[in-house]
Formats: structure tokens, sequence, C-alpha cells
């Protein structure tokens, strides 16, 4: 950012760049509906099997790159709770 | 044999209208027979870019209910004796605009007229998935911006899944028309450029029209800006945009303003 300044470019080669990681993803989900749904589902699915939790002390983050991105889960477990052992089936 | 065409863009305020209008006018100059009809069911703005809102008596939701024929609900221009509008009615109800009674409305309309075209509403909702549904072709109005080039992106999608043309297993022709363009400022760097536009939707381009103050003046007195001023920069590139509809090949170009020598002394100053 601070080149385009300094050169005194304009803005548009950022949109350019931002609009193309964007649309790459955009245009991926569109045969994948809801990949982030999805995912948070089945992930809580699994990790309720084990800990006890409250649903809305969980965060979920995407941040989307041109060649990675990240998920990013944070649960908020209780401490005293403590950890409930599924029983083995 | 009759094109029925859609000009859409997802997102509002690119000049889908101003545009329908004005390559309507174009074609009907060039002795076209051509009807446009306006999809904003609830928020009809088509008649009025045309200068004929005092004349609308029936509507393409009346036609669909049967409540007037087809003839009756089409208003003829007062300019060109080729032009037609097929008004949308200001009822709220979305649901008044039916599958079938579109399909028999563009089937009707295909036996009399070479263009019809399609002015469709905003966003992904019914009305703008009915103004798409029977199109031969598209043409997608963006300006060079993220959030309408995102949009564009989108309603590119949607003309590649669910008008009938694709569910048919055919392609529907794609043209992008970037409006409000400003030359100087892509060249500078401030705006995104025709290159980054195409090179991000890659689809075939239909034309440029420059940003420039006769098209909110034609707007103002109701004119498409083909007609109001046809020498103007932005009619001119209207009238090469709807020569390529017509299967010519002209080279692309942003037309500038001639502005003469007693305008550039005196004039206003340019945009």
């Amino acid at each position: 950012m601070s080149v385009f300044k300094l050169f005194r470019r304009g803005s548009a080669p950022v949109a350019r760049e931002r609009l193309q990681i964007l649309l790459a993803h955009e245009r991926a989900a569109r045969s994948q509906p809801d990949l982030l749904g999805v995912l948070r589902e089945e992930i809580l699915a699994v990790i309720s099997r084990h800990v006890a939790f409250e649903p809305d002390k969980v965060q979920i983050k995407m941040d989307r790159g041109r060649s990675v991105s990240t998920l990013e889960v944070d649960i908020e477990i209780p401490n005293g709770i403590g950890l409930v052992l599924a029983r083995a089936s | 044999m009759a094109q029925v065409l859609v000009v859409t863009s997802g997102k509002g305020g690119v000049g889908k209208t101003t545009s329908t209008a004005a390559l309507g006018a174009a074609l009907a100059r060039q002795g076209d027979k051509v009807v446009v009809i306006d999809f904003d069911v609830g928020l009809r703005n088509l008649d009025l870019v045309l200068g004929a809102e005092r004349r609308v008596v029936f509507d393409l939701i009346n036609v669909i209910h049967g409540v007037a024929r087809l003839p009756q609900a089409l208003i003829r221009d007062k300019r060109l004796d080729t032009l037609f509008l097929l008004p949308a009615s200001q009822t709220r109800d979305k649901d008044a605009l039916t599958e079938d009674g579109v399909a028999k409305v563009i089937e009707e309309l295909r036996n009399t007229f070479d263009w019809i075209i399609c002015d469709s509403p905003a966003g992904i909702e019914r009305g703008a998935t009915l103004a798409m549904r029977h199109a031969d072709a598209a043409v997608i109005v963006t300006n060079p911006e993220v959030s309408s080039v995102r949009d564009s992106d989108r309603i590119i999608g949607l003309l590649d899944s669910k008008t009938a043309k694709a569910e048919r297993g055919e392609r529907i022709d794609k043209h992008l028309l970037v409006t409000r363009y400003h030359s100087g400022r892509a060249s500078r760097g401030e705006m995104l450029s025709i290159d980054d536009v195409l090179e991000i939707l890659v689809t075939p381009l239909l034309g440029i029209i420059p940003e420039s103050e006769e098209v909110l003046r034609a707007s103002n007195i109701g004119s498409p800006v083909t007609l109001s001023n046809p020498l103007s920069a932005p009619a001119r590139a209207y009238f090469d945009a709807a020569r390529r509809l017509k299967g010519e090949t002209i080279a692309m170009n942003v037309p500038v303003e001639n502005k003469g020598i007693f305008n550039k002394l005196f004039g206003r100053k340019a945009a």
C-alpha cells in the first residue's frame, strides 16, 4: 500500500486484486454451496460428543487469501465443568 | 428472427434502465421493430426515462392476468414509430408476475418484433430471474467499481444456470456493457480499467459508455440519450453497441465529447 502512495499510484490495482481473490472463492463456492455452514455443523457435532460447551461461545472465522485460507475455530469451554467423556460405545 | 435480450446487472443504479432505453432507441432508429419491457414490478421507471409516464393505461401484469390484450398495453414511442414500451405495474404484489404468463407474452411478442429487450430489476429475486428466463442474449451492465463487478459475476453465473436456454444445454450470448467509464481516471489507476474488468469477468465487451452529464440530462427530459443528443459521447457509444448487437464489427473506443470552439471557450466545464 505504501508503495502505491509513494509513487502516487491509484487504488485500482488494490480493487483488482481484491476482486480476483474474492471471485475465485465465490465461483468455487457456487458448485459447493455453504461450505462454511457444513464445516461449522460437522466440527461442532464432533466436539459436542466429547466436550460440553455453549453454542453461542463458539466463534468461527474465515480468512481467505490468494493461495491459502485459514479457518479459525474458537470454542470457549467453561472451567469446573471439565471434560465430559463420551461413553465408549 | 426475433432476439430476446435481457439487460441485467445484479447491482442497482448502474444504468440498466438508461441502457435499455438508449439501446432500444438506437436499434429502432436503424429501422428495427423494438419493444422494451419493464420487469421492475412495483418500481417501474422505464416509462419515465422514455417520457411515456403519462400514457400508461395497461401494463405487463394486466396482460398476464387477461385484463388487457397485449396490443392494448403496448405504448408506441412518440418520436420513433418502431419503438414500443410494455410498462411494469405499480402493484406491490411481486407474485403477480407468473412464469407461464411471462412466457406467453414473450412468445406473442416474438411474432411481431425484431428485438424484445427486457429491463431487469436489480437483485437476484423473482423479477430478475423472470426477466432473464427467456433471453437469447444478455447485456450485463457494469460500472468499473468493486461491488458492481462482483454482482455482475454473480449474475453471469445465474445466466449460465437459470435461463431456459441454459437449462436446455445451450449457451446464452453474454455481452458486457461498461457504463460510467472515465478513461482519465482509469489511466491514472484511480478506477478499474476496461482490461481489469474484462480480465475478471471474462465476457465479451459490447461497449464502453463514458461518464457524461448528457445521461442525466436525457432522463431529466424523458428521452433516451440516443435521441436527446445523438452526437454526444454516450449516445455514440450506445449506437456502436447497438450495431455490435446486430453483428457488425466496429473498433472499440471510448467516445469523447466533440466540443466546438465556442463551447470550448465559454461552455460548461467537461466532467
